[in-house]
Protein backbone atom coordinates (compact mmCIF):
# COMPACT_ATOMS: atom_id res chain seq x y z
CA UNK A 1 0.00 0.00 0.00
CA UNK A 2 1.22 3.36 -1.25
CA UNK A 3 1.00 6.54 1.00
CA UNK A 4 -2.10 8.39 1.01
CA UNK A 5 -0.27 11.66 1.01
CA UNK A 6 2.26 11.53 -1.81
CA UNK A 7 1.69 8.56 -3.21
CA UNK A 8 5.20 7.48 -3.84
CA UNK A 9 6.33 6.11 -1.04
CA UNK A 10 5.16 2.87 0.95
CA UNK A 11 2.78 3.30 3.75
CA UNK A 12 4.52 2.27 6.86
CA UNK A 13 2.17 3.95 9.53
CA UNK A 14 -1.14 2.96 9.58
CA UNK A 15 -3.77 5.24 12.24
CA UNK A 16 -6.94 4.54 13.01
CA UNK A 17 -8.23 8.11 14.81
CA UNK A 18 -11.87 7.68 16.71
CA UNK A 19 -13.41 11.36 17.09
CA UNK A 20 -17.02 11.16 18.42
CA UNK A 21 -17.61 7.95 17.10
CA UNK A 22 -16.71 8.58 13.75
CA UNK A 23 -13.81 6.15 12.67
CA UNK A 24 -10.90 7.62 10.11
CA UNK A 25 -8.20 5.76 8.80
CA UNK A 26 -4.61 7.05 7.59
CA UNK A 27 -1.73 4.86 5.76
CA UNK A 28 0.96 7.16 5.20
CA UNK A 29 4.73 7.16 5.14
CA UNK A 30 7.28 8.19 7.65
CA UNK A 31 7.84 11.57 6.36
CA UNK A 32 4.41 12.67 5.54
CA UNK A 33 3.70 11.68 9.14
CA UNK A 34 5.98 14.30 10.10
CA UNK A 35 4.47 17.01 8.28
CA UNK A 36 1.05 16.14 9.03
CA UNK A 37 2.26 16.16 12.97
CA UNK A 38 0.83 12.43 14.07
CA UNK A 39 2.69 11.31 16.87
CA UNK A 40 4.78 8.69 15.98
CA UNK A 41 5.33 5.79 18.87
CA UNK A 42 8.65 5.79 19.84
CA UNK A 43 9.98 9.04 18.01
CA UNK A 44 11.13 11.72 20.51
CA UNK A 45 7.90 14.03 19.14
CA UNK A 46 5.58 11.22 20.95
CA UNK A 47 2.95 11.55 23.59
CA UNK A 48 3.91 12.30 26.83
CA UNK A 49 1.87 12.38 29.76
CA UNK A 50 1.93 15.98 30.18
CA UNK A 51 1.20 16.94 26.20
CA UNK A 52 -1.87 14.43 26.87
CA UNK A 53 -2.97 15.89 29.16
CA UNK A 54 -2.42 19.84 27.81
CA UNK A 55 -4.79 18.19 25.19
CA UNK A 56 -7.68 17.09 27.52
CA UNK A 57 -7.12 20.88 28.71
CA UNK A 58 -7.07 22.19 25.30
CA UNK A 59 -10.48 20.68 24.64
CA UNK A 60 -11.96 22.94 26.80
CA UNK A 61 -10.43 26.05 25.88
CA UNK A 62 -11.52 25.03 22.17
CA UNK A 63 -14.87 24.67 23.47
CA UNK A 64 -14.57 28.19 24.79
CA UNK A 65 -13.30 30.01 21.92
CA UNK A 66 -16.46 29.20 20.00
CA UNK A 67 -18.97 31.29 21.83
CA UNK A 68 -19.16 34.38 19.17
CA UNK A 69 -15.28 35.18 19.51
CA UNK A 70 -16.13 36.55 23.18
CA UNK A 71 -12.16 36.64 24.80
CA UNK A 72 -12.45 35.45 28.78
CA UNK A 73 -10.62 37.30 31.09
CA UNK A 74 -7.76 35.79 32.18
CA UNK A 75 -7.81 33.26 35.05
CA UNK A 76 -4.73 33.31 37.19
CA UNK A 77 -4.12 32.18 40.27
CA UNK A 78 -3.71 34.99 42.86
CA UNK A 79 -1.10 33.22 45.63
CA UNK A 80 2.03 32.05 42.22
CA UNK A 81 0.65 34.00 39.10
CA UNK A 82 0.63 30.66 37.13
CA UNK A 83 -2.63 31.73 34.39
CA UNK A 84 -4.71 28.54 33.42
CA UNK A 85 -3.99 29.13 30.01
CA UNK A 86 -0.10 28.39 31.07
CA UNK A 87 -1.19 25.26 33.50
CA UNK A 88 -3.28 23.91 30.24
CA UNK A 89 -0.11 24.15 28.95
CA UNK A 90 2.37 22.61 30.55
CA UNK A 91 -0.13 20.24 32.95
CA UNK A 92 1.22 21.49 36.15
CA UNK A 93 0.03 23.58 39.00
CA UNK A 94 1.94 25.85 40.42
CA UNK A 95 1.06 25.98 44.40
CA UNK A 96 -1.41 24.51 46.36
CA UNK A 97 -4.34 27.66 45.77
CA UNK A 98 -4.51 26.85 41.98
CA UNK A 99 -6.36 24.03 43.24
CA UNK A 100 -8.95 26.63 44.26
CA UNK A 101 -8.34 29.56 42.18
CA UNK A 102 -9.10 26.60 39.36
CA UNK A 103 -11.65 25.14 40.67
CA UNK A 104 -14.65 25.47 38.41
CA UNK A 105 -12.42 24.01 35.22
CA UNK A 106 -11.40 21.44 37.55
CA UNK A 107 -14.22 18.95 37.27
CA UNK A 108 -14.58 18.10 33.76
CA UNK A 109 -10.60 17.48 33.92
CA UNK A 110 -10.43 15.22 36.92
CA UNK A 111 -13.20 13.38 35.64
CA UNK A 112 -11.35 12.33 32.47
CA UNK A 113 -8.16 11.44 34.48
CA UNK A 114 -9.74 10.15 37.38
CA UNK A 115 -13.13 9.28 36.72
CA UNK A 116 -13.98 11.04 39.59
CA UNK A 117 -13.62 14.32 41.13
CA UNK A 118 -13.67 13.80 45.17
CA UNK A 119 -10.93 12.30 47.13
CA UNK A 120 -11.89 9.49 49.51
CA UNK A 121 -8.62 8.38 51.17
CA UNK A 122 -6.46 8.53 53.85
CA UNK A 123 -6.92 11.99 55.89
CA UNK A 124 -3.91 13.89 57.38
CA UNK A 125 -3.97 12.79 61.32
CA UNK A 126 -3.45 16.10 62.81
CA UNK A 127 -5.07 18.44 60.99
CA UNK A 128 -7.90 16.27 59.49
CA UNK A 129 -9.77 15.84 62.79
CA UNK A 130 -12.79 17.11 61.24
CA UNK A 131 -13.02 16.12 58.22
CA UNK A 132 -12.94 12.55 59.41
CA UNK A 133 -15.94 13.47 61.86
CA UNK A 134 -17.81 14.69 58.78
CA UNK A 135 -17.39 11.53 56.53
CA UNK A 136 -18.82 9.96 59.22
CA UNK A 137 -21.76 12.25 59.21
CA UNK A 138 -22.59 11.47 55.45
CA UNK A 139 -22.01 7.95 56.18
CA UNK A 140 -24.37 7.66 59.11
CA UNK A 141 -26.61 10.08 57.28
CA UNK A 142 -26.86 7.72 54.62
CA UNK A 143 -27.76 4.83 56.99
CA UNK A 144 -30.64 6.55 58.60
CA UNK A 145 -32.12 7.06 55.26
CA UNK A 146 -31.94 3.33 54.32
CA UNK A 147 -33.05 2.58 58.27
CA UNK A 148 -36.09 5.07 58.01
CA UNK A 149 -37.36 3.42 54.94
CA UNK A 150 -37.05 0.14 56.02
CA UNK A 151 -39.09 1.58 59.36
CA UNK A 152 -36.58 0.24 61.93
CA UNK A 153 -37.05 3.70 63.71
CA UNK A 154 -35.22 2.53 66.92
CA UNK A 155 -31.36 2.07 65.08
CA UNK A 156 -32.86 5.20 63.46
CA UNK A 157 -32.88 6.68 66.30
CA UNK A 158 -30.37 5.39 67.47
CA UNK A 159 -28.10 6.65 64.62
CA UNK A 160 -29.28 9.88 64.45
CA UNK A 161 -28.16 10.79 68.23
CA UNK A 162 -24.60 9.92 66.79
CA UNK A 163 -24.98 12.29 64.05
CA UNK A 164 -25.78 14.83 66.91
CA UNK A 165 -23.08 13.98 69.17
CA UNK A 166 -20.20 13.76 65.81
CA UNK A 167 -21.95 17.56 65.15
CA UNK A 168 -21.07 18.85 68.51
CA UNK A 169 -17.41 17.37 68.06
CA UNK A 170 -16.81 19.54 65.01
CA UNK A 171 -18.22 22.40 66.63
CA UNK A 172 -15.92 22.39 69.63
CA UNK A 173 -13.02 21.42 67.31
CA UNK B 1 34.02 13.50 47.71
CA UNK B 2 32.78 11.00 50.16
CA UNK B 3 31.79 7.67 49.13
CA UNK B 4 28.52 6.53 49.76
CA UNK B 5 27.86 2.99 50.33
CA UNK B 6 25.20 3.43 47.27
CA UNK B 7 27.81 3.44 44.85
CA UNK B 8 29.87 1.07 46.40
CA UNK B 9 27.08 -2.06 47.11
CA UNK B 10 25.13 -3.08 44.14
CA UNK B 11 22.69 -5.16 46.34
CA UNK B 12 19.37 -3.18 47.55
CA UNK B 13 17.41 -4.99 49.97
CA UNK B 14 14.74 -5.37 46.53
CA UNK B 15 17.42 -7.52 44.55
CA UNK B 16 17.43 -10.41 46.99
CA UNK B 17 15.09 -12.08 44.98
CA UNK B 18 13.43 -12.73 48.24
CA UNK B 19 9.36 -12.72 48.79
CA UNK B 20 6.27 -14.12 47.83
CA UNK B 21 6.20 -15.49 44.27
CA UNK B 22 9.74 -13.92 43.92
CA UNK B 23 10.23 -16.19 40.50
CA UNK B 24 7.65 -13.91 38.69
CA UNK B 25 7.45 -10.65 40.98
CA UNK B 26 10.86 -9.01 40.77
CA UNK B 27 9.90 -5.88 43.22
CA UNK B 28 6.76 -3.52 44.52
CA UNK B 29 6.82 -0.24 45.32
CA UNK B 30 4.69 2.60 46.94
CA UNK B 31 5.24 6.36 46.13
CA UNK B 32 3.34 8.70 47.44
CA UNK B 33 3.52 12.62 46.63
CA UNK B 34 3.06 15.14 49.33
CA UNK B 35 3.27 18.74 49.34
CA UNK B 36 3.78 21.45 51.87
CA UNK B 37 0.98 24.03 52.40
CA UNK B 38 2.52 27.64 52.43
CA UNK B 39 5.42 27.04 49.90
CA UNK B 40 4.94 26.90 46.17
CA UNK B 41 5.39 24.01 44.40
CA UNK B 42 8.76 22.87 43.01
CA UNK B 43 8.66 24.06 40.26
CA UNK B 44 7.70 27.42 40.36
CA UNK B 45 9.73 27.76 44.18
CA UNK B 46 12.63 30.49 44.67
CA UNK B 47 16.04 29.28 45.18
CA UNK B 48 15.28 30.43 48.55
CA UNK B 49 12.13 28.88 49.11
CA UNK B 50 13.37 25.17 47.90
CA UNK B 51 16.16 25.53 50.51
CA UNK B 52 13.56 26.26 53.49
CA UNK B 53 11.50 23.30 51.81
CA UNK B 54 15.00 21.23 51.91
CA UNK B 55 15.63 22.28 55.80
CA UNK B 56 12.50 21.60 57.31
CA UNK B 57 11.83 18.28 55.67
CA UNK B 58 15.66 16.85 56.13
CA UNK B 59 14.97 17.92 59.59
CA UNK B 60 12.34 15.66 60.05
CA UNK B 61 14.49 12.81 58.99
CA UNK B 62 16.51 13.80 61.82
CA UNK B 63 13.81 12.97 64.43
CA UNK B 64 13.72 9.52 66.54
CA UNK B 65 10.62 8.59 65.32
CA UNK B 66 12.15 7.83 61.68
CA UNK B 67 15.30 6.53 63.37
CA UNK B 68 12.94 3.71 64.79
CA UNK B 69 12.27 2.34 61.17
CA UNK B 70 16.02 1.81 60.28
CA UNK B 71 18.90 4.06 59.58
CA UNK B 72 18.50 6.63 57.37
CA UNK B 73 21.59 8.88 55.31
CA UNK B 74 20.54 11.92 53.85
CA UNK B 75 22.01 13.44 50.96
CA UNK B 76 22.31 16.75 48.96
CA UNK B 77 21.86 16.33 44.80
CA UNK B 78 24.37 18.98 45.28
CA UNK B 79 26.76 17.27 46.88
CA UNK B 80 27.27 14.12 43.98
CA UNK B 81 28.99 13.45 41.45
CA UNK B 82 26.96 12.90 37.75
CA UNK B 83 27.80 9.05 38.05
CA UNK B 84 26.60 8.80 41.70
CA UNK B 85 23.25 10.02 40.41
CA UNK B 86 22.88 8.02 37.49
CA UNK B 87 23.31 5.22 39.80
CA UNK B 88 20.82 6.39 42.25
CA UNK B 89 18.85 6.71 39.29
CA UNK B 90 20.08 2.81 37.92
CA UNK B 91 19.26 1.41 41.21
CA UNK B 92 15.77 2.91 41.06
CA UNK B 93 16.24 4.69 44.80
CA UNK B 94 15.97 8.33 42.98
CA UNK B 95 14.09 9.39 39.67
CA UNK B 96 15.79 10.93 36.46
CA UNK B 97 13.12 14.12 37.46
CA UNK B 98 15.24 14.17 40.71
CA UNK B 99 18.55 13.70 39.52
CA UNK B 100 18.44 15.57 36.56
CA UNK B 101 15.95 18.76 37.37
CA UNK B 102 15.26 19.56 40.80
CA UNK B 103 16.72 22.73 42.90
CA UNK B 104 18.07 21.35 45.96
CA UNK B 105 17.55 18.23 45.64
CA UNK B 106 18.02 15.72 47.95
CA UNK B 107 16.96 12.01 49.05
CA UNK B 108 16.99 10.40 52.40
CA UNK B 109 17.80 6.79 51.91
CA UNK B 110 17.48 3.56 54.38
CA UNK B 111 20.61 1.98 54.83
CA UNK B 112 19.64 -0.90 53.21
CA UNK B 113 17.93 0.58 50.52
CA UNK B 114 14.13 -0.55 51.28
CA UNK B 115 13.25 3.76 51.40
CA UNK B 116 13.79 6.48 49.51
CA UNK B 117 12.62 9.95 50.86
CA UNK B 118 12.96 12.49 47.59
CA UNK B 119 13.06 15.96 48.24
CA UNK B 120 12.06 18.90 45.75
CA UNK B 121 11.11 16.99 43.23
CA UNK B 122 8.03 16.87 40.93
CA UNK B 123 6.62 17.52 44.63
CA UNK B 124 8.20 18.75 47.88
CA UNK B 125 8.42 15.11 49.35
CA UNK B 126 8.12 11.59 47.90
CA UNK B 127 8.33 8.46 49.68
CA UNK B 128 9.26 5.57 48.18
CA UNK B 129 9.27 2.29 49.51
CA UNK B 130 10.60 -0.62 47.77
CA UNK B 131 10.30 -4.63 48.57
CA UNK B 132 11.05 -7.46 46.70
CA UNK B 133 8.63 -9.91 45.44
CA UNK B 134 4.92 -9.33 45.82
CA UNK B 135 4.61 -7.15 49.01
CA UNK B 136 2.88 -4.53 47.60
CA UNK B 137 0.54 -4.32 51.28
CA UNK B 138 3.80 -4.21 53.08
CA UNK B 139 5.23 -1.45 51.07
CA UNK B 140 2.07 0.73 51.35
CA UNK B 141 2.25 0.25 55.56
CA UNK B 142 5.43 1.17 55.89
CA UNK B 143 4.63 4.12 53.45
CA UNK B 144 2.08 5.52 55.16
CA UNK B 145 3.76 5.22 58.69
CA UNK B 146 6.56 7.11 57.31
CA UNK B 147 3.92 9.96 55.45
CA UNK B 148 2.12 9.83 59.36
CA UNK B 149 5.85 10.66 60.66
CA UNK B 150 6.45 13.86 58.12
CA UNK B 151 2.79 14.78 58.57
CA UNK B 152 2.95 15.43 62.85
CA UNK B 153 6.23 17.82 62.04
CA UNK B 154 4.93 19.77 58.78
CA UNK B 155 1.72 20.99 57.46
CA UNK B 156 0.57 19.40 53.92
CA UNK B 157 -1.29 21.00 51.52
CA UNK B 158 -4.67 18.66 51.42
CA UNK B 159 -8.09 19.91 50.51
CA UNK B 160 -11.19 18.66 52.06
CA UNK B 161 -12.81 17.49 48.74
CA UNK B 162 -9.44 16.74 46.14
CA UNK B 163 -7.46 15.50 48.77
CA UNK B 164 -3.34 15.68 48.89
CA UNK B 165 -2.78 18.33 46.32
CA UNK B 166 0.14 17.66 43.76
CA UNK B 167 1.79 19.48 41.02
CA UNK B 168 0.43 17.32 38.47
CA UNK B 169 -3.42 16.83 38.29
CA UNK B 170 -2.66 13.10 37.17
CA UNK B 171 -1.28 12.52 41.34
CA UNK B 172 -3.90 14.66 43.03
CA UNK B 173 -6.14 12.65 46.03
CA UNK B 174 -3.96 9.79 47.53
CA UNK B 175 -0.85 11.11 45.62
CA UNK B 176 0.24 6.97 45.57
CA UNK B 177 1.60 4.99 42.84
CA UNK B 178 1.61 1.26 43.59
CA UNK B 179 3.44 -0.60 40.85
CA UNK B 180 5.05 -3.98 40.63
CA UNK B 181 7.39 -5.39 38.41
CA UNK B 182 7.00 -8.66 36.75
CA UNK B 183 9.11 -10.67 34.91
CA UNK B 184 6.86 -12.24 31.82
CA UNK B 185 8.50 -14.27 29.72
CA UNK B 186 6.19 -17.38 28.92
CA UNK B 187 3.81 -14.79 28.32
CA UNK B 188 5.72 -13.55 25.29
CA UNK B 189 7.03 -16.30 24.07
CA UNK B 190 3.40 -17.79 23.78
CA UNK B 191 2.51 -14.33 21.89
CA UNK B 192 -0.29 -13.34 25.06
CA UNK B 193 1.17 -10.79 26.58
CA UNK B 194 -0.40 -7.99 24.00
CA UNK B 195 -3.94 -9.49 24.82
CA UNK B 196 -2.98 -9.31 28.94
CA UNK B 197 -1.85 -5.87 28.59
CA UNK B 198 -4.50 -4.30 27.00
CA UNK B 199 -6.74 -5.97 29.32
CA UNK B 200 -4.92 -4.53 32.09
CA UNK B 201 -5.19 -0.65 31.00
CA UNK B 202 -9.02 -1.07 30.45
CA UNK B 203 -9.09 -1.47 34.47
CA UNK B 204 -7.33 2.33 34.94
CA UNK B 205 -3.77 0.15 35.05
CA UNK B 206 -0.80 0.97 33.42
CA UNK B 207 2.32 -0.65 31.88
CA UNK B 208 5.59 0.61 31.37
CA UNK B 209 9.38 -1.02 30.59
CA UNK B 210 11.35 -1.27 33.58
CA UNK B 211 12.94 2.41 33.78
CA UNK B 212 9.33 3.81 34.14
CA UNK B 213 7.61 6.08 32.16
CA UNK B 214 8.59 6.02 28.58
CA UNK B 215 10.73 3.08 28.56
CA UNK B 216 10.90 0.20 26.48
CA UNK B 217 10.02 -3.33 28.21
CA UNK B 218 13.24 -4.70 27.97
CA UNK B 219 14.40 -8.53 29.10
CA UNK B 220 10.33 -9.15 29.12
CA UNK B 221 10.03 -6.88 32.45
CA UNK B 222 6.92 -4.93 32.98
CA UNK B 223 5.86 -2.75 35.57
CA UNK B 224 2.05 -2.87 36.43
CA UNK B 225 0.79 0.72 38.30
CA UNK B 226 -2.85 2.31 39.26
CA UNK B 227 -3.05 5.35 36.74
CA UNK B 228 -5.93 6.59 39.12
CA UNK B 229 -5.47 8.46 42.16
CA UNK B 230 -8.98 10.37 42.85
CA UNK B 231 -12.19 8.96 44.06
CA UNK B 232 -10.61 5.76 45.23
CA UNK B 233 -9.50 4.83 48.59
CA UNK B 234 -5.43 3.83 48.92
CA UNK B 235 -6.63 0.01 50.07
CA UNK B 236 -9.13 0.09 46.79
CA UNK B 237 -6.07 1.17 45.04
CA UNK B 238 -3.77 -1.40 46.29
CA UNK B 239 -6.75 -4.39 46.28
CA UNK B 240 -7.06 -3.43 42.40
CA UNK B 241 -3.66 -3.49 41.61
CA UNK B 242 -2.70 -6.55 43.56
CA UNK B 243 -6.06 -8.84 42.27
CA UNK B 244 -4.87 -7.53 38.73
CA UNK B 245 -0.70 -8.79 39.48
CA UNK B 246 -2.03 -12.49 40.85
CA UNK B 247 -4.13 -13.15 37.54
CA UNK B 248 -1.05 -12.01 35.46
CA UNK B 249 1.02 -14.07 37.59
CA UNK B 250 -1.34 -16.80 37.11
CA UNK B 251 -1.43 -17.11 33.62
CA UNK B 252 2.48 -16.56 33.62
CA UNK B 253 2.67 -19.75 35.60
CA UNK B 254 0.42 -21.53 33.36
CA UNK B 255 1.87 -20.37 30.28
CA UNK B 256 5.59 -21.91 31.65
CA UNK B 257 3.67 -25.17 32.48
CA UNK B 258 2.61 -25.20 29.23
CA UNK B 259 5.99 -24.13 27.70
CA UNK B 260 7.68 -27.16 29.53
CA UNK B 261 4.87 -30.04 28.89
CA UNK B 262 4.69 -28.76 24.89
CA UNK B 263 8.29 -27.39 23.90
CA UNK B 264 10.49 -28.51 26.71
CA UNK B 265 13.73 -28.86 24.31
CA UNK B 266 13.22 -25.58 22.67
CA UNK B 267 12.82 -23.66 25.76
CA UNK B 268 16.05 -25.93 27.47
CA UNK B 269 17.72 -24.97 24.11
CA UNK B 270 16.85 -21.51 24.15
CA UNK B 271 17.84 -21.52 27.94
CA UNK B 272 21.25 -22.99 27.62
CA UNK B 273 22.22 -20.92 24.48
CA UNK B 274 21.38 -17.62 26.27
CA UNK B 275 23.59 -19.17 29.13
CA UNK B 276 26.50 -20.34 26.79
CA UNK B 277 26.84 -17.02 25.21
CA UNK B 278 26.47 -14.85 28.57
CA UNK B 279 29.47 -17.03 29.96
CA UNK B 280 31.76 -16.41 27.30
CA UNK B 281 30.50 -13.07 24.84
CA UNK B 282 33.35 -10.61 24.40
CA UNK B 283 31.22 -7.73 23.61
CA UNK B 284 27.16 -7.91 25.05
CA UNK B 285 25.02 -4.75 24.41
CA UNK B 286 22.43 -3.49 26.92
CA UNK B 287 19.43 -5.15 25.03
CA UNK B 288 21.03 -8.27 24.43
CA UNK B 289 22.14 -9.02 27.67
CA UNK B 290 18.29 -8.35 29.32
CA UNK B 291 17.60 -10.74 26.51
CA UNK B 292 19.51 -13.33 27.06
CA UNK B 293 19.53 -12.37 31.33
CA UNK B 294 15.52 -13.19 31.00
CA UNK B 295 16.30 -16.19 29.07
CA UNK B 296 18.81 -17.11 31.95
CA UNK B 297 16.16 -16.10 35.02
CA UNK B 298 13.26 -18.05 33.46
CA UNK B 299 16.09 -21.13 33.34
CA UNK B 300 16.85 -20.92 36.63
CA UNK B 301 13.16 -20.75 37.43
CA UNK B 302 12.45 -23.54 35.38
CA UNK B 303 15.27 -25.80 37.32
CA UNK B 304 16.75 -25.75 34.01
CA UNK B 305 20.08 -24.07 35.08
CA UNK B 306 20.59 -24.77 39.31
CA UNK B 307 23.77 -22.78 39.64
CA UNK B 308 22.53 -19.26 39.12
CA UNK B 309 20.74 -17.53 41.81
CA UNK B 310 17.72 -14.90 41.25
CA UNK B 311 20.12 -12.75 43.56
CA UNK B 312 23.00 -12.70 41.23
CA UNK B 313 20.51 -12.05 38.12
CA UNK B 314 18.67 -8.89 39.83
CA UNK B 315 22.22 -7.58 40.73
CA UNK B 316 23.13 -8.41 37.20
CA UNK B 317 19.76 -5.89 35.65
CA UNK B 318 21.36 -3.07 37.73
CA UNK B 319 25.03 -3.74 37.62
CA UNK B 320 24.69 -4.15 33.70
CA UNK B 321 23.54 -0.63 33.52
CA UNK B 322 26.11 2.36 32.08
CA UNK B 323 26.31 4.11 35.20
CA UNK B 324 27.07 1.62 37.42
CA UNK B 325 29.38 -0.10 34.80
CA UNK B 326 31.77 3.14 35.13
CA UNK B 327 31.33 2.98 38.49
CA UNK B 328 32.31 -0.71 38.83
CA UNK B 329 35.30 -0.35 36.87
CA UNK B 330 36.35 3.06 37.85
CA UNK B 331 36.51 4.84 34.39
CA UNK B 332 34.58 6.46 31.72
CA UNK B 333 33.42 4.35 28.74
CA UNK B 334 32.28 4.70 24.95
CA UNK B 335 29.42 2.91 24.16
CA UNK B 336 31.61 0.58 22.26
CA UNK B 337 33.98 0.07 25.60
CA UNK B 338 30.66 -0.69 27.85
CA UNK B 339 29.30 -3.46 25.42
CA UNK B 340 33.33 -5.25 26.37
CA UNK B 341 32.91 -4.62 30.00
CA UNK B 342 29.73 -5.75 29.79
CA UNK B 343 30.55 -8.69 29.00
CA UNK B 344 33.15 -9.35 31.18
CA UNK B 345 31.53 -8.11 34.28
CA UNK B 346 28.60 -10.48 33.34
CA UNK B 347 31.06 -13.90 32.85
CA UNK B 348 32.69 -13.10 36.27
CA UNK B 349 29.64 -12.30 37.38
CA UNK B 350 28.22 -15.84 36.49
CA UNK B 351 31.37 -17.45 37.31
CA UNK B 352 31.26 -15.84 40.82
CA UNK B 353 33.96 -13.84 41.00
CA UNK B 354 33.88 -10.07 42.26
CA UNK B 355 36.98 -8.44 41.78
CA UNK B 356 36.55 -5.75 38.77
CA UNK B 357 40.17 -4.09 39.05
CA UNK B 358 38.21 -1.46 39.38
CA UNK B 359 36.79 0.87 42.50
Amino acid sequence: MFCQECGKKPATLHFTKIVNGEKTEFHICESCAREKGESIPGAPNSFSIHSLLSGLLDFEHIAGSNIGGIKQPTLRCEECGLTYAQFSKIGRFGCSSCYREFAEKLDPLLKRVHLSTVHTGKIPKRSGGQIQCKREIEQLRRDLQSKVEHEEFESAAQLRDRIRELERKIADL
Amino acid sequence: MTKHRFSQHALSDWMKGEGPESEIVISSRIRIARNLRNQPFPMLATNQQSKDVMEQLTEVSQSGKLKSIGRFETILLSEISELDKRVLVEKHLISPNLANESRCGAVILSDNESVSIMINEEDHLRIQCLYPGFQIQEAWSLASGIDDIFEEAADYAFDEKRGYLTTCPTNVGTGIRASVMMHLPALVLTSQINRILSAVTQVGLAVRGLYGEGSEALGNLFQVSNQITLGQSENEIIDNLYSVARQIIEHEKAARKRLMEDSRLRIEDRVKRSYGILSYASIMDSKEAAQRLSDVRLGADLGILSNVTPQVLNELLVMTQPGFLQQTFNEKMSPEQRDFRRAELIRKQLRGETDYGGA
